[in-house]
């Protein structure tokens, strides 16, 4: 198994620079093809986790990305390894049109220009969002920019996918066709998320996080059944049942 | 909330439009080089190049109506100089013009610069509306970067277009929530709240800055974003293109 293990955090601890404590003592192993939720409350340290994954921000402690470690140096080879995906895709998308966000990444990986078109086309197409290149993100619609938003780092061929808050500020259609999108994704995914029902749909593993500190660390079958467990983290037990039932079905 | 400001008209299907921007911008740079170059009294070159550019303006199915009133931006610079002009060299008085205010009146040279600059801002103003009713902002963009503009002016550019948007949403939010708490009170209290509100502002953009960097450099940013080549011009362009010459020719004959 040790050989296909894509992410490893040993001893992470973060505070943030007016001394807060974020993150304490984390550890955390990935394998390929996995699926992780991230949960827990605001405040938790669920996207300070996310952001250590591509050295966005650093810690003390080894982050491992697929046998590279986190450091300075390697930050370039991380990145294109570990795809990042911000809460909002007004900070994601910051090109005047939809293709050029989706080629900046291939663009600044080196590769050359018909490479990098065939890369958004492709991008593009798996979101759904063909023939919208030459659009500008402020006319698309919550859903749509979320969905540029992930084209802009699938377009990258990144091995690892690290989503923050995907359905946030969605409404449930759009949630839905968001998340039958990101299950189509055959990479492994690290999703922040404080939506349960969400993390059932996505993700076969949750790890719980409270106050910086790694809560939890168990399947998603485990979680919806251990009405403690969910009932501290203020989910709905009932609801959580049902989804339970659901997916055994 | 959306907002089209700046390339209004740019997504109507024409010839024009469909042209390369670079074409574009050469052409209507072209129009104003000429046009504030010549003196101000070639009236038949003026007449030449507005009668050109109202041509181009139907021809790219624009509202002539609309681009009139946009030309009305020019106004309050006109303004300034109509104040200034009765104070200006006192060689002789403008015919029928003495306004009989203790001596005021207007002088010729006066008047010649006040035509000079009335004339040339119109035919500048009008030839960037043309240029940016008849090409959206990231064409623009990125024909000026085809030109050979540095990048780090074109992408500055390209984000100040990219988060206007969301900087004016944030501050229509901002207003809408100040005034569904706000009973009135003094003027002064007024001031200090839009204070305070252009405060908030400037640290949720800064804040926005750094996010959108983490962005950048989450996606590969290392200081510099390579080039991608440009597609060749077409015979429309070239054809467009044929104007500058034409446009000297007539400058020489004619300013």
């Amino acid at each position: 198994m040790t050989s296909n293990k894509v992410i490893e955090i040993n001893h992470l601890s973060y505070d943030y620079p007016d001394g807060t404590p974020a993150l304490k003592d984390i550890h955390l192993e990935v394998y390929q093809h996995e699926s992780v939720a991230i949960l827990g409350p605001n405040g938790a340290g669920k996207s300070t986790l996310l952001y250590h994954l591509n050295g966005t921000l650093m810690g003390e402690g080894e982050v491992v990305i697929l046998g590279i470690p986190v450091e300075k140096n390697n930050l370039k080879e991380i990145r294109r390894r570990v795809g990042l995906v911000f809460q909002s895709p007004e900070d994601q998308l910051f090109c005047p049109t939809v293709f050029d966000d989706v080629a900046f990444g291939p663009l600044n990986m080196g590769l050359d220009e018909e490479d990098v078109r065939h890369r958004v086309e492709k991008a593009l197409e798996m979101m759904g969002l063909k023939g919208f290149e030459g659009r500008s993100a402020h006319h698309l619609s919550e859903g749509e920019k979320k969905r540029v938003a992930l084209a802009t780092v699938l377009s990258m061929d990144s091995e690892i996918l690290a989503l923050d808050e995907p359905t946030d500020n969605l409404d449930p259609a759009g949630s839905r066709l968001l998340i039958e999108r990101i299950q189509y994704i055959p990479q492994t995914k690290i999703i922040v998320t404080h939506h349960l029902p969400v993390a059932v749909d996505l993700c076969e593993r949750a790890v719980l996080l409270f106050e910086g500190r790694k809560i939890e660390d168990l399947s998603m079958r485990e979680l919806l059944k251990d009405r403690t467990l969910l009932e501290r983290f203020g989910f709905d037990a009932d609801y959580a049942e049902w989804m339970y039932a659901r997916k055994k079905g | 909330m959306k907002h089209a400001f700046l390339d209004h008209h740019s997504h109507v299907e024409s010839p024009i439009h469909h042209l390369d921007a670079r074409a574009k911008i050469i052409v209507f740079f072209t129009f104003i080089l000429i046009g504030v170059s010549s003196p101000p009294t070639s009236f038949f070159l003026f007449s030449l190049l507005a009668t050109a550019l109202i041509g181009i303006a139907l021809l790219a199915r624009l509202p002539l109506g609309h681009l009139l009133k946009k030309i009305l931006v020019v106004l309050p610079f006109l303004l300034v100089v109509t104040i200034s002009v009765p104070f200006m060299k006192k060689d002789g008085v403008g015919g029928g013009y003495n306004l009989g205010l203790g001596g005021l009146s207007i002088s010729q040279s006066g008047l010649w610069i006040l035509w000079n600059v009335v004339i040339k801002s119109c035919l500048g103003v009008f030839s960037i509306i043309l240029l940016s009713s008849t090409t959206s902002f990231p064409q623009l963009i990125r024909g000026m970067e085809k030109l050979g503009s540095p990048k780090i002016f074109t992408m500055l550019t390209s984000f100040m277009y990219r988060y206007s948007f969301i900087l004016i949403d944030e501050m229509h939010r901002m207003r809408r929530a100040r005034d569904s708490r706000s009973f009135g009170g003094r003027w002064l209290w007024q001031t200090k709240v839009i204070g305070h509100m252009v405060g908030t502002l400037f640290l949720r953009s800064f804040h926005r800055g750094e996010r959108v960097y983490l962005a950048m450099l989450s996606r590969g940013y290392h200081g510099t974003i390579p080039q991608t080549t440009a597609e060749r011009l077409g015979w429309g362009e070239v054809a467009f293109l044929s104007l500058v010459p034409l446009l000297l020719v007539m400058r020489i004959y004619w300013g």
